[in-house]
């Protein structure tokens, strides 16, 4: 077998420090089967000209690239690599630039000397390369939308608009979710429910849209672009079918239901029946009964509905129903809830009459030109800013973005139609931030609405009155304020609606410390998720205001349209399989894999289904036998890199071996390296998936072939592809030292850290403390390393 | 059920019959209280800068002699200490956290105690009788109770010390509940009012009394615009400035309405129907017995 | 007339002194005002809770000339409130102890009629004391 090794000057990045002729002479020196070859830019055309004759010219059956990381230019290599007829999976990286050169540029001979583990290491393990098969997946253009708020509604209708095969699961019985709630909206003064209705129709109307109302996701199996979605719908108890026994909305139902129940789309300030139509604008706009409310389920006292309908469709006995959808892809637009007030019973809402939230207000206000509206509001009206927001005591230490703006609209609304109110908002600053926001919070001060710098501290109730009496600060004056309201008005902030849980949970979405739904980059990736073909629009993702809810809307449509246009997707090879002339079926990897991607087969041997496996590694620890394995990253390269890495080592010399995970720490280390940042030149680095697939024999290896310490990087769980890797490697850890503590090695040898991208400093410290510390410590003894793996038997 | 009991200074002096209430009404329960052998003062009020560390001496030290009892074999494997005094309990319980948290901290502490036979290993709790009487179960409370305190409206008034800083309050800081489920178990009406934790001027009684007549008169009249007949504390010296000094407002000006004030565990000794004596009802400044008479309670 | 200040490193001292002692980020005040609503003191105070914390943010020595300092008595409503969980009894007591550190006690026990000491319950004296002298 022959092995064909390029070594890249970079141009003098990497031979300015390290000499390449005495690394080829090297490798040649001591194998006869190896090409070797230097080029001053391997990237170059001629560069990979030069790897794809070679390859042809000699027959190379591996290859391995000395270049800079591969997280540069292994994909481009890959490309030659099937120009060469090769397998891209015979390639190894190994990376003089980010890992020795750049760091190492002071001590030129050190960075010589390390450049040949380096390669060697590379070598050992392309040698021991396999060719592996790159599946394809077929991407179709089914997408589920969950949530029918503003932001589900716009997604919807932008796929669908392009083609795509959209459904629309809502779990309340009308499309709308907050926004249909909503009086009139900031700063335009439009009517909410004008702007949103006909979206809501059109969304009815779409023929690429199926819509499911009163239903919610139970379950979302599958990852990367393909994904089984378990959907309960929930029975509206009317019959619904097209031909002639539907319901014709004549209303003698409703007119003989003796149930009164708060309306939640009119926040309680006005009733329905238990039979009911949701909102005036609801979508679809059907019946449907209350089952937790209407006196035939309750307890079963009550037939009026059923015996007055002429079209005979009440059906007390409908069940749910559960049906099943594949989608390609997936945009969470579940939304927001807003702030549970009774959290901060210092405002005593739900105990004060006279307390509302701001959704009751936005009612409150649409109905305030009527006659005789459902509530009234006296003559002095206070707002307070930032309930539940920007207040560390109930764990919401964001800003809602919303809050301020949504009270001066309610103010200038109100001022508008009774301007005799005394209007007051009490804030602590007050954030107009958007178009037309700072001219709109100008207009109502004009206006008369006096704004307040101070936010109170707690309310009273005068029990007679049942006026508010609330004390505050004014922190412009220094003064501090006791005065009675009629009305005050609590500008709740937004927390991820609780909803979202069962799709964070089923869907493995992170969330970021503010409790909303975490992108995959704040800046670059902000509708993504770290789930491929899982997309974020709306609320679900941080507060928002409704144009910037409806662009990111539009923007999760269109990344779902670009991820889908692909057509099909490779399917990386990098997974688990079993050498089942090993394997005995002891199952022992089955609970080692969260995906549950292993199962027994006919023959009782292990199996992987490859849509499942993730390729982390975390079941290699677990097979007794080294019987499961994993794809380019196998027991026996891992070993023979290790291996060749230390092979070079002389007595008073010491190594790191430091595996890192490719995610994040290898990546890391890579920055460190642009950034020219030094650190200890004991280390050696090894890529790999994540932590978890470091098995205890292999650290007790890598000791025994001569390293001095071992240092796992991996990502945190909640950042990582794979949350459960990281408590397997903590166990696989725990094996090693405590093997360490019969042994008596020095525990503090083996360090496990885990890292995000910025963390360099800490990596450089904690590397640079591990060198001194075994600067510090006495050599293991040979007779110790002979007790660990593998041990003579 | 034997429990190490600290009783503090001010139970062994002004507040002779919160002690003595307590004690009797909880023995009525099946709860004994031990009292600590050469228990030392609290502090008072827990020191709260950072380099204060000696002021937590006197607290921890107690917490030796809980130790020492289960070692003695007075108690068996309780590691509670039981409080009455309010202030007591907050200064032990945040002497004590610091201890639990800051390993440090605590062995420094135990360097200054060489003294003494053992270090004090962190593991001792410090609960209010109050989360005592939670455990045991209102409900269980309710059924003992042999004299409903029927028609009797009782405003519960928390302080500061029972529920504040949060990390040692016993209950829900602004919405707490302990109380009014006591009150309820002992079949009185618990009123719902505002001043149930508001400051009564605390220390200041001594050298500025003028804050604490103007707080007290608040709790006072908030009390009775809700309607109470009774306002129980568990805090010796909020007992103090609202049965005291309330007196003294009334001395100023005899159309003054007062409202009489007990410990809780005077109440708890009525309704277990102990007798009046036992619960030191003489030592109560305002008459605790007109409107106990009034509704046939004694 | 409005007074005119310095902003120096001879502030930010003794802004840092009384973080030290505090344990509080004090600049992490966002001037609210929570504290000052809810205090029940504040009647009593020349100048609010939050303006202590302005004062010490901005390093102003002269906050020590304010009696809010002695008036607080720790009751802990602040401090369950501010919304940046900020401790302002801590800062008060920081204040106090830099006061009492230079060996100025703000009470005496002769102040004390010997009719009132008799009635005071302990915790009382001894809490006043604790928190008065030195």
């Amino acid at each position: 077998m022959k092995t064909g090794i390029f070594l890249c000057e970079c141009g003098g990045n990497i031979s300015n420090t390290i000499d390449l002729e005495n690394v080829k002479k090297h490798l040649e020196k001591n194998d006869e089967n190896v090409v070797v070859k230097i080029n001053s830019h391997m990237c170059s055309g001629a560069g990979q000209k030069m790897l794809i004759e070679e390859a042809k010219k000699h027959g190379l059956e591996k290859i391995v690239v000395s270049a800079c990381s591969p997280h540069f230019h292994e994909k481009t290599f890959q490309g030659a690599m099937k120009k060469a007829d090769l397998n891209p999976y015979v390639l190894e990286i190994a990376n003089l630039r980010e890992h020795c050169s750049w760091i190492h540029k002071d001590i030129p001979d050190v960075a010589t000397e390390k450049a040949k583990d380096i390669v060697g290491a590379a070598k050992a393990k392309a040698e021991l390369d396999f060719d592996l098969e790159e599946k394809k997946m077929k991407l179709g253009d089914e997408v589920l939308v969950i949530g029918g708020g503003i932001a589900g509604i716009q997604t919807s209708l932008d796929l669908a608009d392009s083609g795509k095969k959209v459904t629309l699961v809502e779990k309340l019985p009308t499309l709308g979710g907050n926004m249909a709630i909503l009086t009139k909206t900031f700063p335009t003064e439009d009517c909410s429910a004008c702007i949103i209705s006909p979206k809501m129709a059109a969304v009815l109307d779409h023929p690429g849209i199926t819509l499911y109302t009163n239903s919610e996701i139970e379950d979302i199996a599958g990852h990367r672009l393909h994904f089984e979605a378990k959907v309960i719908i929930h029975p509206r108890y009317i019959k619904d079918t097209i031909d002639m026994d539907q319901c014709l909305i004549c209303n003698k139902c409703k007119e003989v239901c003796p149930v009164s129940q708060p309306n939640f789309w009119e926040q309680g300030i006005m009733n329905r029946e238990a039979i009911y139509i949701p909102a005036p604008h609801a979508i679809p706009y059907k019946y449907l009964i209350d089952s937790e409310s209407c006196l035939h389920f309750v307890d079963g006292s009550c037939n009026k509905c059923e015996e007055v309908c002429p079209q005979q469709v009440i059906d007390f006995d409908q069940k749910e129903e559960r049906i099943n959808i594949a989608v390609d892809s997936i945009v969470v637009a579940t939304g927001y809830d807003i702030f549970d007030a009774t959290r901060k019973p210092v405002f005593g809402y739900e105990k004060y009459e006279n307390v509302v939230t701001a959704l009751e207000m936005e009612r409150i206000v649409d109905h305030i030109v009527e006659a005789e509206p459902p509530r009234k509001v006296g003559k002095r009206v206070a707002f307070v800013q930032c309930v539940g927001s920007r207040d560390k005591q109930v764990g919401n230490e964001y800003c809602s973005r919303v809050c301020c703006m949504y009270s001066i609209k309610l103010a200038s609304l109100l001022k508008q139609s009774k301007p005799e109110t005394d209007i007051y908002i009490f804030y602590t600053d007050i954030r107009a931030f958007g178009k037309g926001y700072e001219e709109y919070y100008k207009r109502a001060q004009n206006m008369g609405i006096k704004f307040i710098r101070g936010k109170p501290s707690h309310f009273t109730e005068d029990k007679e009155t049942k006026q508010v009496m609330v004390t505050v600060e004014d922190t412009l004056s220094r003064d501090i304020i006791e005065t009675e309201f009629d009305l005050v008005v609590l500008a709740n902030g937004m927390e991820l609606s609780k909803s979202s849980d069962i799709i964070a949970d089923s869907l493995k979405l992170a969330k970021s410390d503010d409790g909303f739904f975490k992108e995959a980059h704040p800046k670059y990736k902000p509708v993504d998720t770290l789930v491929e073909g899982v997309f974020l629009a709306g609320t679900a993702q941080g507060p928002k205001d409704i144009p910037d809810t409806v662009t990111q809307a539009s923007a999760a449509a269109a990344r779902v349209i670009a991820t889908l246009a692909q057509g099909e997707v490779p399917l990386d090879p990098i997974l688990a399989f079993v050498h089942t002339d090993i394997c005995d079926g002891c199952e022992k990897c089955l609970e080692a894999c969260p995906p549950k991607a292993i199962s027994m087969n006919n023959d009782g041997k292990a199996e992987i289904n490859e849509a499942l496996c993730l390729g982390c590694g975390s079941c290699i620890a677990s097979c007794p036998l080294e019987a499961i394995d994993l794809n380019y990253f196998t027991n026996d390269q891992l070993y023979a890199e290790v291996e060749a890495s230390l092979k070079l080592k002389k007595d008073n010399e010491k190594r790191i071996v430091v595996f890192a995970d490719n995610n994040t720490t290898y990546r890391l280390i890579d920055a460190c390296g642009v950034r020219k940042m030094k650190y200890t030149n004991y280390a050696r680095v090894f890529r790999i998936p994540s932590g978890s697939r470091i098995t205890p024999n292999l650290i007790q290896f890598a000791f025994k072939k001569g390293a001095d310490a071992v240092f796992i990087g991996d990502s945190p769980a909640k950042s990582s592809r794979f949350e459960w890797a990281n408590n397997v490697t903590k166990d696989n850890i725990g094996i090693v030292q405590n093997k360490f503590k019969e042994l008596k090695i020095d525990s503090s040898r083996l360090i496990f850290s885990q890292f995000t991208a910025g963390d360099l400093m800490k990596f450089i410290n904690e590397i640079n403390q591990l060198a001194e510390k075994i600067d510090a410590l006495k050599p293991i003894s040979e007779d110790t390393k002979d007790q660990l793996f593998p041990t003579k038997e | 059920m034997k429990i190490p009991y600290f009783p503090g200074c001010t139970l062994k002096t002004t507040a002779k019959n919160f002690e003595l209430s307590a004690i009797a009404s909880a023995k009525k329960i099946g709860i004994e209280f031990i009292e600590l052998d050469r228990w030392n003062c609290c502090g008072v009020v827990s020191s709260l800068t950072s380099d204060d560390l000696m002021k937590h001496l006197a607290p921890v030290r107690n917490f030796l002699r809980v130790q020492e009892m289960n070692k003695q074999g007075i108690v068996e494997n309780e590691n509670r200490m039981i409080t009455l005094c309010s202030m007591c309990y907050n200064t032990l319980s945040l002497s004590n956290q610091r201890m639990k948290e800051n390993a440090d901290d605590l062995q420094k502490i135990n360097d200054f105690m060489h003294r003494e036979d053992d270090d004090y290993k962190g593991d001792v709790d410090v609960v209010h009788f109050l989360s005592i009487l939670e455990e045991y179960g209102f409900d269980k409370l309710a059924q003992k109770v042999t004299k409903p305190l029927k028609d009797l409206k009782v405003a519960s008034y928390y302080g500061c010390t029972l529920l504040r800083p949060k990390s040692v309050g016993i209950d829900d800081t602004e919405d707490p509940k302990i109380l009014e489920k006591f009150v309820e178990s002992l079949g009185a009406e618990a009123v719902d009012w505002d001043a149930k934790s508001r400051c009564c001027g605390s220390y200041h009684t001594v050298n500025n009394i003028d804050i604490v007549y103007r707080l007290v008169q608040g709790i006072i009249d908030d009390a009775k615009k809700n309607g109470a007949d009774a306002i129980i504390t568990s805090c010796p010296l909020c007992a103090f400035n609202l049965d005291v000094r309330q007196s003294e407002i009334k001395e100023k000006n005899s159309d003054y309405q007062t409202i009489p004030i007990y410990y809780f565990t005077q109440l708890m000794g009525i309704a277990l129907e102990i007798d009046k004596i036992e619960l030191g009802l003489e030592f109560n400044k305002i008459d605790p017995e007109i409107i106990l008479t009034k509704l046939n309670l004694l | 007339m409005a007074k005119k200040i310095k902003l120096n490193d001879k502030n930010t001292e003794f802004y840092e002194k009384i973080v030290e002692l505090s344990g509080e980020q004090v600049a992490l005040c966002d001037q609210c005002g929570t504290c000052s609503g809810g205090c029940p003191f504040v009647e009593e105070m020349d100048i609010t809770p939050s303006q202590i914390m302005r004062l010490v943010m901005l390093g102003q020595k002269s906050v020590m000339d304010s009696k809010t300092m002695w008036i607080c008595a720790s009751c802990f409503t602040c401090t369950v409130r501010c919304p940046r969980e900020l401790d302002v009894s801590k800062v008060s007591e920081a204040l106090r102890q830099t006061k009492l550190r230079t060996a100025i006690d703000e009470i005496s026990i002769e102040d004390i009629s010997k009719e009132e000491a008799k009635k005071l319950p302990t915790i009382a004296v001894v809490g006043n004391f604790r928190k008065f002298t030195g």
